[in-house]
């Protein structure tokens, strides 16, 4: 399975090569780098602002801008704790248990990275929309999915819940469990031990889990988009209120709701870094 | 003596295991075999009539080719950064190595906007890319370019630990054994980290296939040109034609569960060969 | 409080050997007992049985005579201490040693004196506020002794608890615990594979081999009359010499030494002989009707306080003896030279001597 990224290890290696060399391969790097990357970030900011600091504020304070907050934390809110109840769950179910099906509950686990966004958001259409299995019996109840905010969720939740599990699985296994058994002879119970001290023992695997599931739930654009309907103020997220935007030529507001996003990448990152950093120091 | 019903000492699997498959079930399994009822409802005549008409044809083409050639440049370029980023000290690094994620982190319909504004016919490269006479925006390079935006970390990603691993004295001794840093290059380090560059470039691919948010914005999605399969799903289920989607949406699953078993085979290759597990 | 397994058995894959077979002994109430053996001869299962990490798939564990077979782990009140020591990695020394005494709901302040008491115990009074990081080797096994005795527990299981620390540290703790032991009198069950420790500290020592008990009793029976083959090259260093029965005795080359009443006329016997039973002399000289044997010093190696000479016999047999230093010297041997080995007791097998 995956291996955690918070257990690749820095060691720095002595430069191999003669100097003009070496910075050819230097340069080169940070040339594709700085085309695809570096100069697109600033690209976000740059548009955002190019009408001025007063046009970037007008955009911000839209109606619209803030429901498409509200409703993208809202999403967010809802996804990251329950997947990392699940993610706890199946972190320790496979980490220290054998049994029958576990390969299956690991593929599964992984299946959202290997599905396109698209199809996230199709099967619950074909659940939950007009035309599907319970589409009927749910116009009965006068109860929407599709193009209403459970069905963002619903999106949300099932492109996001590997993270946890992904990020907690690995530390718990190469952990081990001589610690848990150690609080057993104590006289602990299942409970105690893993509050106190299998908890603490992953935190950092659990932190970084959580920032990246949170960074995805907000910006997930593809299977929302699907089961959305694009309805404005009422079931655009922030990465949909963007398109929407852009469409209508309104650029600065585009890319506002964009900066916003990046600036919430850009802490994902730093957090990352932040938790990697202290993972490796004891 | 009878024997005991097998007991498990550590706490907590009956919970763990009923929360797991409750909520896989609920969330994956239900939905998924919503997917393939609907599936299952189809004619073969139906299924081949949308899987393989010209518009789809055209479809895969686009996808499956650009991102090909998106993972290909992704799996030299990412090779060559995940290099300088490990063995070599420059100003920056830590920020440039931190960044390398940028990708994984921001969402993909910002990645879709920017690219599209930067590569217009006024933007800041498309007006000297224009003048070239090449055309990124709402054409297939512009879909070849976002897809390599989206894959850049995963290269880099599974090739730098590898590298990092590589015990300077495994190189040393090669020089003493006579082999220039080219031959060490190609005889000693080059293998090692094959494995791992054709797992980031798997990975590379099977996320590319399945992109949309980026790569709706630069593309133009003129049908027969410059039209993803994702997008083409969607557009059948705008028009409620769910049983198209669905035909559609199989082919891609295909294709995604394909790559998926490469890689799991790939890993669990690169583990046997080199199982050095610390004790 | 004494603990004694019977007829435990513990089966890990289905279709292998098994990992413990009908294993049944007793450690009395207040002694340190070992168990001692190699790699793989299934001491570590027999002690997580014990305290109850793992369920054996027959048998059954009586503490004090009753039956704990199919008590949980936490119920136990048993002191493990793990060969990786298992300290809670983020928490101090003294929240390490207080664990057991949270769990029960201890108040405050009496947990708190428990806790000075064990690290006056441990000697490690001044380290309680760091964590297991910032401690060595020693002094983290140290922690775990005292936090496994904070619980005042019946039983004290120790699974091989010095045997990620250097040679000296060992040493050190293993002298630490015959103290430790003297001032608790908790009974004590402790698996190791290293036989000085076994014979140094414990009352009553249990060898096992391939998941059986092969012998046991205390250390001293152990190692004099060792009942098989294995016990007998296992504990103690031991060279094997071959020959068979004769008049009654047996005769190993040219030396005639005691055998088993049971020992038939020519049957073939093996002699295990320590090293330090056997008298090296320049002369065959009489020495009450057992002539010496006759052999070659094959290699001298000089091993601090004593030399061990390896000795080839004309029946093919090589024989390391022990000489202490003084009497080495005085004895002026050097390699090649043509000696005589008088043996003073030896422990002979007949029959089946598969090791």
């Amino acid at each position: 399975m995956h291996v955690s990224s918070l257990q690749l290890q820095r060691r720095t290696h002595a430069a191999a090569g003669p100097a003009p060399f070496r910075w050819l391969l230097i340069g080169t790097a940070l040339l594709f780098l700085g085309l695809f990357l570096f100069i697109p970030l600033v690209a976000v900011f740059t548009f955002a602002f190019e009408k001025g600091a007063g046009a970037y504020l007008a955009s911000l304070a839209e109606p619209e801008t803030w429901s498409a907050i509200r409703l993208t934390l809202t999403a967010a809110l809802i996804a990251v704790p329950l997947n990392l109840a699940f993610g706890l769950a199946a972190a320790w179910l496979i980490a220290r248990f054998r049994f029958p099906g576990r390969d299956l509950l690991i593929t599964l686990i992984d299946l959202p990275f290997s599905v396109s966004p698209v199809i996230a958001g199709l099967i619950f259409v074909l659940l939950f929309g007009r035309q599907g299995w319970l589409g009927p019996w749910l116009a009965e109840h006068d109860l929407h999915i599709i193009f209403a905010v459970p069905g963002i969720v619903l999106a949300t939740l099932f492109v996001t819940f590997p993270f946890v599990a992904r990020e907690v699985l690995p530390v718990m296994q190469a952990q081990g469990s001589d610690e848990e058994e150690a609080a057993l002879t104590l006289g602990a119970s299942g409970w105690y031990t893993f509050l106190r001290v299998t908890l603490p023992k992953v935190k950092w695997g659990v932190i970084y889990g959580v920032i990246l599931c949170n960074a995805r739930a907000m910006g997930e654009f593809g299977a929302v988009s699907v089961v959305s309907g694009h309805v404005r103020g009422v079931t655009t997220t922030l990465p949909l209120h963007a398109e929407i935007l852009y469409n209508e030529y309104d650029f600065v507001g585009a890319f506002t709701a964009a900066s916003l996003l990046t600036v919430l990448a850009l802490i994902t990152l730093v957090v990352k870094k932040y938790v990697e950093w202290r993972a490796h120091t004891p | 003596m009878a024997q005991r019903a097998r007991r498990r000492i550590l706490p907590g699997f009956g919970l763990s295991l009923g929360l797991s498959w409750l909520y896989l079930g609920l969330l994956v399994l239900l939905p998924l075999s919503g997917l393939f009822l609907k599936t299952v409802t189809l004619t073969w005549e139906q299924f081949w009539e949308t899987v393989a008409s010209p518009r789809a044809l055209a479809a895969y083409q686009l996808t499956f080719g650009a991102s090909l050639v998106a993972a290909l440049a992704n799996a030299v370029f990412g090779l060559l950064v995940a290099w300088v980023l490990v063995r070599y000290r420059f100003p920056g690094k830590s920020l440039v190595d931190a960044l390398v994620d940028l990708p994984f982190a921001l969402p993909t319909a910002v990645a879709g906007l920017t690219l599209t504004s930067l590569y217009a016919r006024n933007g800041w490269f498309g007006r000297y890319l224009e003048a070239a006479g090449v055309q990124v925006a709402f054409s297939s390079l512009g879909v070849v370019v976002a897809l390599t935006f989206i894959g850049l970390p995963f290269v880099v990603r599974t090739v730098q630990p590898v590298l990092e691993d590589i015990d300077a004295d495994v190189e040393e001794a090669a020089a003493t054994l006579g082999a220039t840093p080219w031959q060490t290059f190609t005889k000693v380090i080059f293998p090692s980290i094959l494995p791992a560059l054709l797992s980031g470039f798997t990975l590379a691919l099977a996320r590319a296939i399945g992109e949309y948010g980026s790569v709706v914005f630069i593309s133009g999605n003129m049908p027969m040109r410059t039209e993803i399969v994702p997008l083409l799903i969607v557009t059948k289920l705008e028009q409620y034609d769910y049983a198209g989607a669905t035909a559609i949406a199989v082919v891609m699953l295909a294709a995604s569960f394909a790559l998926l078993l490469a890689i799991n085979l790939l890993q669990r290759w690169t583990q046997r060969r080199f199982e050095v597990r610390p004790g | 409080m004494s603990v004694a397994v019977e007829q435990l058995t513990k089966q890990f894959t289905a279709g292998g050997s098994p990992a413990v077979s009908e294993v049944s002994f007793r450690a009395p109430a207040g002694a340190i007992t070992t168990l001692l053996g190699p790699s793989g001869a299934g001491k570590s299962t027999i002690l997580r049985i014990i305290a109850g990490l793992e369920a054996p798939d027959a048998g059954t564990v009586l503490i004090d005579g009753v039956d704990c077979t199919n008590l949980s782990a936490q119920k136990r009140s048993i002191g493990v201490v793990f060969q990786s020591y298992a300290l809670f990695r983020h928490m101090t020394v003294r929240e390490n040693i207080a664990f057991g005494l949270n769990v029960r709901k201890l108040p405050r302040p009496e947990a708190e004196a428990r806790v000075d008491e064990m690290l006056k115990l441990v000697q490690l009074e001044e380290l309680g506020q760091r964590y297991p990081g910032q401690l060595s080797g020693g002094q983290r096994q140290r922690v775990a002794f005292a936090r496994a005795l904070a619980i005042r527990p019946k039983l004290l299981l120790l699974d091989e608890p010095f045997g990620a620390l250097d040679t000296r540290v060992r040493v050190e703790l293993r002298e630490w615990l015959h103290e430790l032991h003297k001032q608790t009198g908790v009974t004590t069950l402790l698996v190791t594979h290293d036989q000085e420790e076994a014979l140094e500290i414990s009352q009553h020592v249990v060898i096992m081999e391939a998941g059986r008990v092969a012998q046991a009793g205390p250390p001293a029976e152990i190692y004099d009359r060792p009942a098989t083959p294995f016990v007998a090259s296992f504990v103690g260093g031991t060279s094997v010499l071959n020959g068979h029965i004769h008049e009654g005795r047996a005769q190993v080359g040219s030396l005639i030494v005691a055998a088993p009443k049971s020992a038939r006329e020519g049957e073939a016997v093996r002699a295990y002989v320590r090293p330090h039973d056997i008298k090296l002399m320049k002369t065959a000289s009489g020495n009450g009707g057992n002539s010496a044997a006759p052999g070659r010093v094959e290699r001298l190696k000089p091993v601090g306080g004593y030399v061990k000479v390896l000795l080839k016999l004309p029946t093919g047999d090589t024989v390391t003896v022990e000489v202490p230093r003084t009497e080495f010297d005085q004895l002026g041997v050097a390699e090649g030279d043509a000696v005589h080995a008088d043996v003073r007791t030896a422990n002979v097998f007949v029959g089946d001597f598969s090791i």
